[in-house]
């Protein structure tokens, strides 16, 4: 593995020359009205980030910091309260921009369906025809590991593999940006080590730009080019961290020395907002 | 057949028998009750003869009507509901209290605004039907996971196409409940109807025969409806396993 000294290299991909920029946020902040009398509620900014097209991007931050609000409003789930967001250089507004695809923490299969009608769901609303769906739902549910429970439901199966569907659903749209909220939050760890590689063969395999929000910090310093390590409520970036990893890194990565380094890195920027964010719950 | 479902059938065939033997050995008042046996008979006799084709068939058509006006009706009352929360706060503590109320009791009312025809019967189905269809589809809908609907949103989905394609199909099995126990309501209410004051119909003839002391025809009409209604209601309910069976959570 190539060695890379450590390096905080903000807006930059990880051969540290300039990418073309995927998506942007500039100065956002996402303020919530007061209800009932209350103050309004500050959850997000002001941040800016440029998203390089085809980094894997990682961004964690302590409990309630804005993390994933931040990704509702790059989605256009959720509308900023100030400063603009440019999804390939066209602003976003309340509705999520062709090209973007979402995988969420929670279980987001349809029951109703089994898994390779899951899978086809996207492709379908978007009219690619029947044919070349069969082919991608085909090679998106190898790819994950579904082909032999192609006409199950997801009641039968377990939750990793419910979350292994919903990437496929994801994937046979072929997103050009892939935003990743906190997909792996409810597995094991060793699920999650694994579905940690199957994120990177499926970064490397479509070159969609993907954005991370992770809790875990290993999970972060494994997958990304880049982190942005996020302040407590309101949720600010303090330093965006530059892994410096190559594109054909996976699970042995974290034997490298330098993942320590890395862990150690991120986790003493966060620790002091992580108290923060505990001293303001309590 | 699941062993559950076989000992279901010994109970029955044995409760069954029971009667049988007490009621042919005088156990039971012969004057008032006859053998399972000969209410079989006189069921099939009442069948063969087609006297009272006219009659079922008008008991089948207003408890479908009463159906569904009762579904149509309680899943639009249901989705307004849960489209107006104002609403809701308004008529909550009058949907919780409804099956408390005898709502049997408007009945004569509605027999002076509609007359005796079919329409007071249809109205007491449609009655008796419609709170709980809307109750049960209002909790359908509320219990849509809410990442259901965000992934609606991130397939830019049309908010027809939300409701089409997503709140239906997610809330369907709490939607159907509200069909099943509107299908049973509907027809406890007609039948009773036209038990109390009609001039025709299944319960009316049964009302007709209880009166004249005709026990074959009275027990015969009864066991048909029996078969029928539980007919009905075992395929709502196989309608119903097939559906959850594909849908239910392995944690729920």
């Amino acid at each position: 593995m190539k060695r890379v000294p450590l390096t905080v290299v903000p807006d930059r991909a990880p051969d540290s020359t300039p990418c073309a920029i995927h998506a942007a946020l500039t100065d956002v902040t996402r303020i919530y009205a007061g209800q009932k009398g209350k103050p309004p509620f500050h959850a997000l900014g002001p941040v800016s980030l440029n998203l390089q097209a085809g980094e894997f991007f990682s961004v964690v931050g302590p409990s309630g910091c804005g993390k994933s609000t931040l990704l509702d409003v790059i989605a256009g789930l959720n509308a900023a309260s100030s400063g603009t967001v440019t999804f390939e250089g066209v602003p976003v507004r309340d509705k999520v921009p062709e090209g973007v695809a979402i995988v969420f923490q929670e279980d987001a299969t349809f029951p109703w369906l089994d898994v390779y009608d899951n899978a086809a769901f996207g492709a379908r609303r978007a009219g690619v025809p029947e044919n070349e769906i069969r082919e991608r739902v085909e090679h998106a549910l190898a790819f994950m590991g579904l082909k032999a429970f192609t006409h199950s439901y997801p009641v039968q199966l377990s939750g990793g593999m419910r979350q292994r569907v919903c990437i496929a659903r994801a994937m046979v749209v072929r997103p050009r940006l892939m935003l990743l909220d906190e997909p792996f939050g409810a597995l094991d760890q060793q699920t999650r080590l694994l579905m940690g590689e199957e994120m990177l063969n499926l970064w490397r395999e479509t070159g969609a730009t993907v954005m991370l929000i992770t809790h875990s910090i290993d999970e972060a310093v494994l997958l990304s080019d880049r982190i942005g390590v996020m302040s407590s409520c309101p949720g600010r970036f303090i330093e965006t961290i530059h892994t410096g990893w190559s594109r054909q890194r996976d699970s042995n990565t974290a034997l490298d020395p330098r993942f320590g380094e890395l862990t150690a890195k991120v986790w003493s920027l966060l620790r002091g907002e992580a108290l923060k964010a505990l001293g303001n719950q309590s | 057949m699941k062993l559950a479902a076989r000992w279901r059938l010994v109970l029955v065939v044995a409760f069954v028998g029971a009667l049988e033997i007490a009621s042919r050995r005088a156990w039971i008042d012969p004057v008032s009750f006859i053998p399972p046996s000969k209410m079989a008979e006189g069921a099939w006799a009442l069948l063969a003869s087609g006297d009272y084709t006219n009659d079922i068939l008008q008991t089948l058509a207003n408890a479908s009507l009463a159906v569904l006006l009762a579904v149509a009706g309680g899943f639009v009352f249901g989705v307004c509901l849960f489209k107006l929360p104002r609403l809701r706060r308004v008529v909550d503590p009058l949907l919780l209290s409804y099956y408390a109320v005898p709502i049997f009791v408007v009945y004569p009312v509605l027999i002076v605004i509609f007359g005796l025809n079919r329409w007071p019967l249809v109205a007491i189905g449609f009655l008796f039907g419609v709170v709980a269809m809307a109750t049960n589809t209002l909790n359908g809908l509320e219990r849509v996971a809410p990442v259901l609907l965000r992934s609606a949103r991130a397939m830019r989905m049309s908010t027809i196409d939300e409701i089409r394609l997503i709140t239906l199909p997610a809330s369907l099995p709490y939607v159907f409940t509200g069909v099943k126990l509107a299908v049973v309501y509907a027809f406890i209410a007609v039948i009773a109807g036209e038990f109390v004051l009609a001039g025709s119909g299944f319960g009316f003839r049964i009302a007709y025969a209880y009166n004249n002391f005709d026990n074959p025809t009275m027990y015969g009409l009864m066991l048909l409806l029996l078969v029928f209604v539980g007919t009905l209601n075992m395929l709502l309910h196989m309608a119903e396993e097939r559906l959850y069976s594909r849908t239910r959570r392995a944690s729920a």
